[in-house]
């Protein structure tokens, strides 16, 4: 029994007290959990796993105050939709919104705020963390953090890309089908159900065989993969505006479809189409760190977080956890985006439950 | 021996408050209300009124996203906000009962109805199973549905909707609740069939001596079912009284516009000389979707500055007339003649004066507007589109079509669909429809999804926009009220096939075609003798689908 | 019933015909190659001689339609050829890899379905609740999550800091059935934890759809208690999305181990596909690419005819 253990169950049974004397009900569940939790871990794992859970707490409780404060800096310094858009966000929302900035700024600012060059080779090979390489070096000597800024650029623009290119595809043909309809509407139909039954890390990997590695290939074969889901979206969401009476109306007044497509349908579908946007980058992004973790990616020496992890895996059998950061960088983007895409999602559906 | 008529339900100062942009807002504001063993009390309103939380909170039940702020609803002397959940539970079924608006999707497709129906007498262990199903059809029987014995082993698929909603009324039925709340259950069906649920629910309420609580928007059914009525609006009553009392001396001003309503009478139009060529003619055409045959050689005429009305339940045609029309749905049969020349069959085939010629007017005025677009620029598209307006000159006349339906141009130019009320929306619609400067207009239903005050208004707006712009109307409705008020030809529709047309005052004087009587003498008025008289007159068996089949199509 | 069976017997037919043309698009992508198979194996300095040698061997004169045929009708009686990487018969190699990772992936599924049915339904009853909300949050955090990061973190935790597991799963087929299931439990568990994050969700989705239909509304006006309300009315209506659902998420699951082979090091085909991608052994990459693609189609085949099966419209026509 450490005095960490004292104070540790201390604060939590006075926390749980005074969430049931305020009646603050999740607030009590919630602490009341934790409390059952740590008691069970404690006495399996001892006073070692308890500092973890504090940890995690802690860090969970310091994402939501960042959160939390920069949401309300946002609501002072946005003008008037975006302060009142900003009001109306939960946490997480926030919390998305400031991660996807830091890496937005990350990457447009690699050079500057990187101390090394993205190949520069450092120090030794698996150096430690010191004053100069913070986060040691990799397996051939680079710093790891430069090469984890780099990867920002690389890994999150590259993915951009890919999703970008797959979003005009399958949005093109989505839209095309929904407003045409009949044969053309049936044939794509089917060539996406084709593709679509073959899964796409397995097609992705026959293709790479195929064509080779390179990051032109690596994203237009990407696009082409994940360009059907994003038609069967635009299909579905369009397919629901086509049959609306002010899209008859407009045929009947004689309007080119190309009018009824850019006029009528699509300023309907663009709050789905975003959001799905943020859901499909998230797929791609994991599809291209996939396979650049298997070497298929891109590849060496550009810095990317798929590679990063695949390259410096061995540390991991030793306790490092220096490889997982690439990846831990990966999830939490990922984590944002989607936080912010619910939101999103949330907004679109008007407010409901 | 005199029937018991203590109170039953007392509701003091409800009040309900709803969840929505993050916070509670009261949409109930008060009511009280008073209801005898026996009695039927119906509410009515239009849509929003409240009408249906009401007649939840009767029963103690507020959906999700609802709440009882204040108030009491005593039940037989228990105060239903204060119950347990299971005091509540105790009840529902065996003494208040629920039968809903769409019995489709009330019932579960799960199981077959007696299953259903026997649910509630087991749970509250008041028969054993076999007590339980012979009671269900007994039930029936007195329903008078088919095959009394064998329809309670059906799934609720395999039968018509008319069926399921006596069927849902037995299943009330089957603990002998003393009190029933029925929400608005024939306002999905057509009048043919709503009247054989109305003569179930009516006789069956009597011979049991159930309260009930009759929701509806419609004050012809209301005039029918009840003893007393309630009128609301916007989670308010506005005034209560007996049913004659109510319909003869209306007190209140939105109560007599309410009742006002159905006077709205145009003068008949004389028919143009033989032999002058009509406007629109349609002949003979027959349409089929894939192999399904809709249409079968329907012919009528439709001449310069008349309004013909297409009349006819759901699945008659109508509507497939009008996509034939308007070349959707190129007929297999037939043609299509405009001011003496054949159009082509579709309408990509037509010339953009043609199109403009022949213009539409939807029921579901927000669907038939883009949400994304500015009234301006939904009026002006057309303008834009044929006659080639820019600019000022475009902005002009929307603003004069504006005025044209009475929407003020400064206020209503920017704004989007969403920010307009049902009416206006619709009033958008017509002046989407005008800035074509056709000469033929179809109306499809434009006025069965609004409620009645606003449809008036949208009737004598057409009526006026005809006698200044020489419109031709093609009016499709199944409400014969509408067709009254505002028809000069009326063509009657039946599984695709014309049955009788001629002009509104031949049409509405004796002797008809037998299908057209059942559907004349099938919509409800407002005299509450109506229902009494035409049973007697008709025979109860004589209503409904079984009549509509035996009058045949021809 | 007829209707079902037919209903049923087209799903069958199109699964196949789908499988048929996916086996086309295998095939002809290789085909696509830039120049030569034969040019590519060898090598740009090869000889004219030696590169039309071994065309002939590898029969690379006749039609492409002619060799499809040829490998289809091998492929349907087990034969995938020969790897180019070691001159072994493909099927062989493949045989044993392909039970080790039918034997990951439902260990694992084993582990995800129930646990995710469970958790899905009490999230939906539970909704908005504290349970439901952290819940969201974790299997949010899951499914973001690349499959490697999970697995890394299990090893950090499970195999280096705790050694419970082995951080390597080199199964071997001598191996008990206990001693198998402690090595492939880190690899199962990573899966596990992707799968039943997605299961999860789409199950409380499927389940929220359904408690706001008008018939649970009724059955609770009836006075039908919550508990009868899930098992009566819920539950039988519950079965087709929920079938699908699991197919659904199956058919992810045989796919998703291509990656956890691979942290894991682990014999199955996943691993063996990135190897010959790598070596760019086409034939093992064609017939991992078949063998994946067909359980892929076999499982989305399943969750349409559960669902046909499980809907009382279908089952009980007019």
């Amino acid at each position: 029994m450490t005095a960490f253990t004292i104070i540790y169950f201390a604060f939590l049974i006075t926390a749980s007290c005074a969430a049931a004397f305020y009646k603050y009900k999740s607030a009590l569940l919630l602490l009341f959990t934790l409390l059952c939790v740590s008691l069970l871990a404690g006495l399996l794992g001892g006073s070692g796993v308890l500092v973890n859970i504090a940890i995690g707490f802690g860090l969970l409780a310091a994402a939501g105050g960042i959160s939390y404060a920069f949401r309300e800096s946002m609501v002072q310094i946005l003008p008037g939709e975006g302060a009142k858009l900003m009001r109306t966000a939960p946490l997480t929302a926030a919390f998305g919104l400031l991660v996807i900035i830091t890496y937005v700024i990350a990457a447009v600012f690699a050079p500057v705020i990187a101390p090394f060059g993205e190949a520069e080779v450092v120090g030794a090979s698996f150096a430690p963390a010191d004053d100069v390489m913070i986060l040691g070096g990799d397996q051939l000597g680079r710093d790891m953090f430069s090469r984890l800024i780099y990867g920002a650029r690389n890994t999150v623009g590259i993915a951009m890309m890919t999703t970008a290119i797959a979003f005009t595809i399958g949005t093109i043909a989505g839209l095309v089908a929904a407003s045409a309809g009949g044969w053309v509407d049936q044939v794509l139909g089917r060539i996406v159900d084709t593709l679509m039954a073959i899964p796409q890390l397995i097609f992705a990997l026959l293709l790479l065989t195929i064509v080779g590695t390179s990051v032109v290939n690596l994203t237009l074969v990407i696009a082409l993969l994940y360009s059907p889901l994003i038609f069967r979206l635009a299909r579905a969401v369009a397919g629901n505006i086509v049959v609306m009476d002010y899209i008859e109306a407009a045929r009947l007044r004689g309007e080119k479809t190309w009018y009824i497509i850019a006029r009528e349908v699509l300023p309907n579908i663009t709050a789905p189409l975003a959001a799905e946007f943020g859901l499909r980058f998230c797929f791609v992004f994991l599809a291209i760190s996939a396979l650049s973790f298997l070497g298929l990616g891109i590849q060496p020496p550009t810095a990317d977080w798929g590679s990063m992890v695949r390259e410096n895996a061995t540390l991991i059998s030793f306790g490092e956890i220096t490889p997982l950061i690439p990846a831990a960088a990966i999830a939490l983007l990922t984590v944002a985006v989607n936080f912010v895409v619910d939101w999103m999602l949330h907004i679109s559906s008007g407010l409901k439950e | 021996m005199p029937k018991d008529q203590s109170v039953l339900l007392e509701i003091r100062d409800l009040r309900i408050e709803g969840y929505s942009d993050e916070q509670w807002i009261e949409i109930i504001h008060g009511i009280d209300l008073t209801l005898h063993r026996g009695e039927v009390v119906g509410l009515i309103g239009e849509s929003g009124a409240g009408k249906s939380t009401i007649g939840l909170a009767a029963m103690g039940f507020t959906r999700d996203g609802c709440r009882i702020s204040d108030g009491t609803v005593e039940f037989d002397g228990m105060d239903l906000t204060s119950a347990t959940q299971s005091e509540r539970r105790a009840l529902r079924g065996k003494r208040i009962a629920y039968v809903a608006q769409s019995a489709a999707a009330s019932f579960n497709p799960a199981h077959k109805l007696i299953d259903q129906h026997t649910e509630a007498p087991l749970l509250h262990k008041l028969m054993t199973k076999a007590e339980s199903q012979a009671d269900a059809v007994e039930l029936y029987r007195r329903l008078r549905l088919p095959n009394p014995e064998d329809i309670g082993f059906r799934y609720p698929h395999q039968v018509s909707g008319g069926q399921l909603q006596r069927a849902m009324t037995a299943m009330a039925m089957s603990c002998r609740p003393d009190l029933i709340i029925f929400d608005e259950p024939t306002t999905a069906l057509d009048v043919t069939t709503q009247i054989e649920v109305l003569a179930a629910i009516r006789d069956i309420v009597e011979q049991f001596n159930t309260a009930a609580l009759y929701i509806t928007h419609d004050l012809a059914v209301v005039a029918q079912m009840c003893d007393r009525i309630k009128v609301f609006l916007k989670g308010d009553e506005v005034e209560e009284a007996a049913t004659r009392e109510m319909l003869e001396h209306p007190k209140e001003e939105y109560t007599k516009s309410l009742w006002a309503v159905r006077s709205f009478q145009r003068e008949q139009k004389p028919r143009p000389p033989e032999g002058s060529t009509p406007l629109v003619s349609i002949r003979n055409i027959s349409a089929a979707y894939g192999d399904v045959k809709v249409l079968n050689d329907v012919s009528f005429d439709i001449h310069p500055g008349m309004t013909v009305a297409v009349v006819g339940e759901s699945g008659s045609g109508k509507s497939t007339t009008a996509r034939c029309i308007t070349g959707l749905l190129p007929p297999t049969e037939g043609e299509i003649m405009f001011n003496g020349t054949a159009l082509p069959p579709r309408y990509q085939d037509r010339t953009k004066d043609q199109l403009r010629q022949a213009q539409m007017i939807y029921q579901m005025a927000d669907t038939a507007l883009n949400p994304k677009k500015t009234i301006g620029e939904i009026i002006g598209r057309p303008l834009q589109f044929y006659a080639g307006l820019r600019g000022a000159d475009l902005k002009k006349r929307v603003d004069e079509l504006l005025d044209q339906i009475e929407l003020e141009p400064s206020k209503y130019y920017h704004r989007l669909p969403s920010e307009l009320s049902g009416g206006q929306k619709q009033r958008v619609g017509i002046a989407r429809s005008l800035a074509a400067e056709p000469s033929f207009i179809i109306c499809d239903e434009v006025t069965s999804a609004l409620d009645q005050l606003v449809a008036e208004g949208i009737l004598r707006l057409l009526d006026r926009l005809q006698k200044d712009l020489g419109l031709a109307y093609m009016f499709i409705t199944h409400d014969l009220a509408t067709v009254r008020s505002i028809a000069d030809e009326v063509v009657v529709m039946k599984e695709g096939k014309v049955v009788e047309a001629g002009p509104k005052d031949v049409m509405f004087r004796p002797p008809h075609h037998p299908y057209t009587d059942l559907l004349l003498s099938s919509v409800p008025e407002m005299d509450p003798d109506w229902l009494t008289n035409l049973l007697n007159e008709r025979g109860v068996d004589n209503v409904g689908e079984a009549a509509a089949a035996s009058s045949g199509g021809n | 019933m007829q209707g079902v069976i037919a209903l049923v017997g087209k799903r069958l037919l199109l699964g196949l015909g789908t499988l048929l043309v996916v086996s086309i698009i295998i095939f002809g992508a290789v085909e696509l190659l830039p120049g030569d198979l034969a040019q590519q194996i060898l090598g740009q300095s090869a000889t004219e001689e030696t590169v039309a040698n071994l065309r002939e061997e590898l029969g690379l004169n006749d039609p492409s339609y002619i060799r499809y045929f040829q490998w289809l009708g091998g492929a349907v009686q087990g034969d995938f050829g020969i790897s180019l990487a070691n001159k072994r018969s493909v099927a062989e190699q493949l045989a044993p890899r392909f039970a080790n990772t039918l034997f990951l992936a439902g260990y694992a599924a084993l582990i995800a379905v129930p646990l995710a049915i469970i958790l899905g339904v009490l999230a939906a009853l539970l909704r908005n609740s504290v349970f439901d909300r952290v819940s969201n949050a974790l299997s949010l955090v899951s499914i973001s999550s690349p499959e490697f990061f999970l697995g890394y973190i299990l090893i950090v935790l499970l195999a280096v800091q705790n050694p419970v597991f082995p951080a390597i799963s080199n199964v071997n087929p001598d191996m008990g059935l206990w001693e198998r299931l402690n090595r492939t439990t880190l690899p199962a568990l990573t899966m596990a934890l992707v799968v039943t994050a997605y299961m999860m969700r789409m199950t409380r989705a499927a389940i929220i759809n359904l408690l706001a239909s008008p018939y649970i509304e009724m059955a609770r006006l009836k006075g039908v208690p919550n508990g009868r309300v899930i098992t009566r009315h819920a539950l039988p209506n519950a079965l087709a999305p929920i079938i699908n659902v699991v197919a659904l998420n199956l058919a992810y699951l045989i796919t998703g181990v291509v990656l956890v082979e691979v942290v894991f090091v682990y014999p199955g085909v996943g691993q063996l596909l990135v190897d010959s991608v790598t070596k760019r052994d086409f034939p093992v990459v064609q017939a991992c690419c078949l063998i994946f693609a067909a359980t892929f189609i076999l499982f989305n085949l399943l969750a349409d005819v559960g669902a046909i099966l499980s809907n009382p419209r279908l089952r009980h026509p007019k």
